[in-house]
């Protein structure tokens, strides 16, 4: 089985190969039958990959430790679902499921794309074919997930327990979704460039994978953030970490993808803008491989460090990066320009959301490189975090998250922002009476408390005034007004979850910095803490014996106002004895939006126990808003317009922004 | 005004707003960045009292005191100099003697180090890599070839 994998992994290669070249070729010479090559190659190229992937996954299901990778991520005694996670728990296995991804996109074009134009298709089937067998090149040369150890170990070391959680199941796949969802958008791209040629078939056609991979990024930040605060016992939900730049930069950028393109499907204004933005999200993408995979930072995600790894997937990046620029530099000019717009309107709102949203990708891609440039340069070694990035990215994101309302209420072309002031006046006045109540009456509120919750309030009223307006609010009969909500577009939804959302996770954001409570202190067995109105009993350290690992779990119990027993939190302390590591495992109540978070420290000679207790209000309206994000990309993908608005297939197309 | 005109002033205030991002940028960097010390470079280098710096090393064999609460002191070396380090919270769970950590904070007055994280890493085999780079400089530890 073992080699059947590597087998079809080595086959899948030469099929990229094929894919990358056959189609390219087919397209310059105009053969029909060179070009329809790109198709069945690419399906076959995502089931032999697929395969490949099934295989290692057997391997770690059965712990057969004469797999090398599998002998050193995974042990006989772990849970099944963590031997199957363990797969892409490790460099090797996580590049896999990279290109098994990149290769499921590839097939959902070829599969899907029977409405595009043959030669688009065509190339960017090309393109997508040359991004995996520079990966395929990269698994096989320095990463090979199937290397054997003869003779085969009895025993496997492990996987690191810190992964040994369901977050290993979910966090990795959405992410890669995001990530390696934004290739085809890069595809498409550098397929237009190609040609020197865009039409209003390559926006609709861009729009939808740019929101299925924004969706999925979404989820992928989102669940990893979760996973690290209740996982690493810090309490934190974002850290600034390089490793978290490197996911947040392609979201940013892409977020900024989502709003440029939808000025280019309906205005087609735009187009050369939108294209660039396409391959910096996508290259932002494999900057963030390269940061991970290199061992070039330290953090959880670098699994392993190896050099030569580092300075293949940097000849990766140079070469798609620098090509694709320099494609873009040679062929941008020969592109021709779409239709003009008032600064004032619907297009200028969405120009003014890609100036703010590219400049904090610049401001987080400093941050996050400059150490490693010092260092290379003067050997000079800095940390830059969260300090930086308060005073760079925080101003922002404030003016941006203001104007957000405005957006969706002014018309294309030429807009009154005073119509649309007027129309968000009970928006303001909400947001503006949540302000004085969050200053005047909450305790301890700081102003920056008092501007983020009214901006937060401002963001979800906004929201839904956008769709009180849109379905007639004021001017019709409720009746109508109910008839005309349900048949608006699903995308005046999306749009209007998708900000809903964001005003969420904001809340949650100024809820727990500047609401939130904390304590630290050693606990004897018996008795009671006090935080922000909770109060709590340590009942004392049960000993435990799980499958792997042995645990001290730390009991308390949740005491009510009435003095009786209201639930109970406990925590625990876990030693896994292979790789003689101990792990936390935090303890956590959730009431209504808020989270009582406990952790555990280190047991003192006398018998009491360090503990810290965190009070952490609104907490989980962080993740939950970006649920709601999700679900606004959903319903966006959701709309008819993107689901019938491709052209059919035409054999001659007309050059409707042709450049000859 | 003209379209030419209108035309300036947008790519004037566009300039003007990345110019001001520009700058605060890298004002932040160089407030807000910590610089990288191990003990022994801190009799050259200048570290003003309650400048934020990373400070890292070895714990000293025999230097972890646990004080009132939740406090700890220890003390961080490179084997040529060690410097003591107060922290209060909880140690991470690979906070041992002779394990490389990293420490953030800032000289208070008396010369003691207080410490407001502490990172030391998920896994036995690690070595904090400016740790390790610093060591490996000094000649005082080689990276151990154990597989």
């Amino acid at each position: 089985m073992v080699e059947t994998g590597h087998f079809a992994l080595v086959l899948a290669f030469a099929l990229s190969l094929v894919q990358m070249l056959v189609p390219l070729y087919g397209a310059r010479a105009g053969s029909q039958k060179m070009m329809a090559v790109g198709g069945p190659v690419a399906v076959t190229g995502f089931a032999l990959t697929a395969l490949s992937f099934a295989a290692l996954a057997t391997a770690y299901a059965s712990s057969d430790f004469s797999v090398a990778s599998v002998w050193e991520n995974s042990h006989s005694l772990q849970p099944l679902i963590y031997k199957i996670t363990g797969t892409w728990g490790n460099h090797e296995g996580s590049m896999l499921l990279w290109v098994l991804i990149l290769t499921f996109f590839g097939a959902l074009v070829a599969v899907f794309g029977s409405n595009l134009p043959a030669t688009l298709k065509a190339n960017v089937l090309a393109v997508q074919g040359a991004i995996g067998a520079a990966f395929f090149l990269f698994i096989l040369a320095t990463s090979n997930p199937f290397t054997r150890l003869n003779p085969a170990p009895i025993e496997g070391r492990d996987l690191n327990p810190v992964l040994q959680d369901l977050g290993l199941a979910i966090h990795p796949p959405l992410l890669y979704l995001g990530y390696v969802g934004f290739s085809i958008c890069f595809s498409f791209s550098v397929a237009a460039l190609i040609e020197g040629r865009i039409d209003a078939s390559w926006a609709r056609w861009v729009r939808p994978w740019t929101l299925v991979a924004w969706m999925f990024l979404t989820g992928g930040i989102a669940m990893g953030s979760y996973w690290a605060y209740y996982e690493l016992g810090w309490g934190g939900f974002w850290f600034w970490d390089p490793v978290e730049n490197a996911s947040f930069m392609p979201w940013l950028a892409g977020t900024a993808l989502l709003h440029s393109a939808i000025v280019m499907e309906k205005r087609s204004a735009l187009k050369i803008w939108t294209l660039l933005l396409a391959i910096l999200t996508f290259s932002l993408s494999l900057l963030g491989t390269f940061l991970v995979r290199s061992g070039v930072l330290t953090s959880v995600h670098a699994f392993a460090t190896d050099p030569t790894r580092g300075v293949f997937i940097l000849c990766i990046l140079t070469l798609f990066i620098g090509g694709s620029l320099a494609l873009f530099a040679l062929r941008a000019s020969r592109l021709t320009a779409g239709g003009l717009f008032h600064p004032i309107s619907r297009e200028g709102a969405l120009v003014l959301n890609n100036l703010f949203l590219t400049t904090a990708t610049a401001t987080v891609l400093v941050g996050t490189l400059y150490p490693l440039a010092l260092e290379a340069v003067t050997g000079g070694k800095i940390s830059v975090g969260a300090p930086f990035f308060d005073l760079t990215f925080g101003p922002l994101m404030l003016p941006l998250l203001a104007i957000v309302p405005f957006g969706p209420l002014l018309a294309w072309k030429r807009g009154d922002v005073f119509a649309a002031a007027q129309r968000l006046m009970a928006a303001f006045a909400a947001a503006l009476a949540a302000m004085l109540v969050t200053g005047l009456f909450v305790d301890g509120a700081s102003v920056f408390a008092a501007l983020g919750v009214g901006l937060a309030v401002w963001l979800v009223c906004g929201a839904l005034t956008d769709l009180a307006v849109k379905s007639g609010f004021g001017s019709v009969t409720p009746a109508i007004m109910l008839r005309r909500f349900a048949g608006l577009p699903r995308s005046v939804f999306g749009t209007a979850l998708a900000h809903l959302g964001l005003g969420l996770t904001l809340l949650g954001i100024v809820g727990t910095l500047s609401f939130g409570t904390e304590k630290i202190l050693s606990m004897h067995a018996g008795e009671t803490v006090e935080l922000s109105g909770h109060t709590l009993r340590f009942e004392g350290l049960y000993p435990a014996q799980g499958p792997n690992y042995s645990e001290d779990r730390g009991r308390f119990v949740v005491i009510g106002a009435d003095g009786n027993a209201k639930g109970e939190i406990s925590s625990a302390k876990r030693f896994f004895p292979v790789r003689q590591t101990t792990t936390t495992e935090s303890g956590i109540r959730t009431v209504w939006f808020s989270q009582l978070y406990l952790s555990l420290g280190d047991e003192g000679n006398d018998g009491s126990v360090v503990v810290r207790l965190w009070w952490k209000p609104l907490v989980t309206l962080i993740w939950g808003g970006a649920v709601v994000m999700m679900a606004g990309a959903a319903m966006s993908l959701m709309d008819r317009r993107l689901r019938v608005g491709a052209p059919a297939r035409r054999k001659e197309l007309v050059p409707s922004a042709s450049l000859s | 005004m003209t379209r030419k005109q209108k035309r300036l002033s947008v790519i004037v205030a566009g300039l003007a707003f990345l110019g001001a991002a520009t700058g605060l940028t890298f004002y932040a960097l160089g407030q807000k960045a910590s610089y990288f010390y191990m003990p022994g470079d801190l009799a050259t280098a200048t570290v003003q009292p309650g400048q934020r710096i990373r400070l890292g090393g070895l714990v000293e064999k025999g230097t972890i005191e646990r004080g009132q609460g939740a406090t700890v002191a220890f003390s961080v070396t490179d084997k040529q100099k060690s410097v003591k380090v107060t922290y209060t919270g909880i140690l991470p769970d690979l906070f041992r003697e002779e394990q490389g950590v990293i420490t953030e904070g800032s000289f208070g007055p008396d010369g003691v180090f207080v410490a407001d994280s502490v990172l030391a890493k998920h896994d036995e085999r690690y070595m904090p890599k400016e740790v390790a780079d610093g060591l490996k400089a000094k000649g005082v530890w080689q990276e151990s070839k154990s597989e």
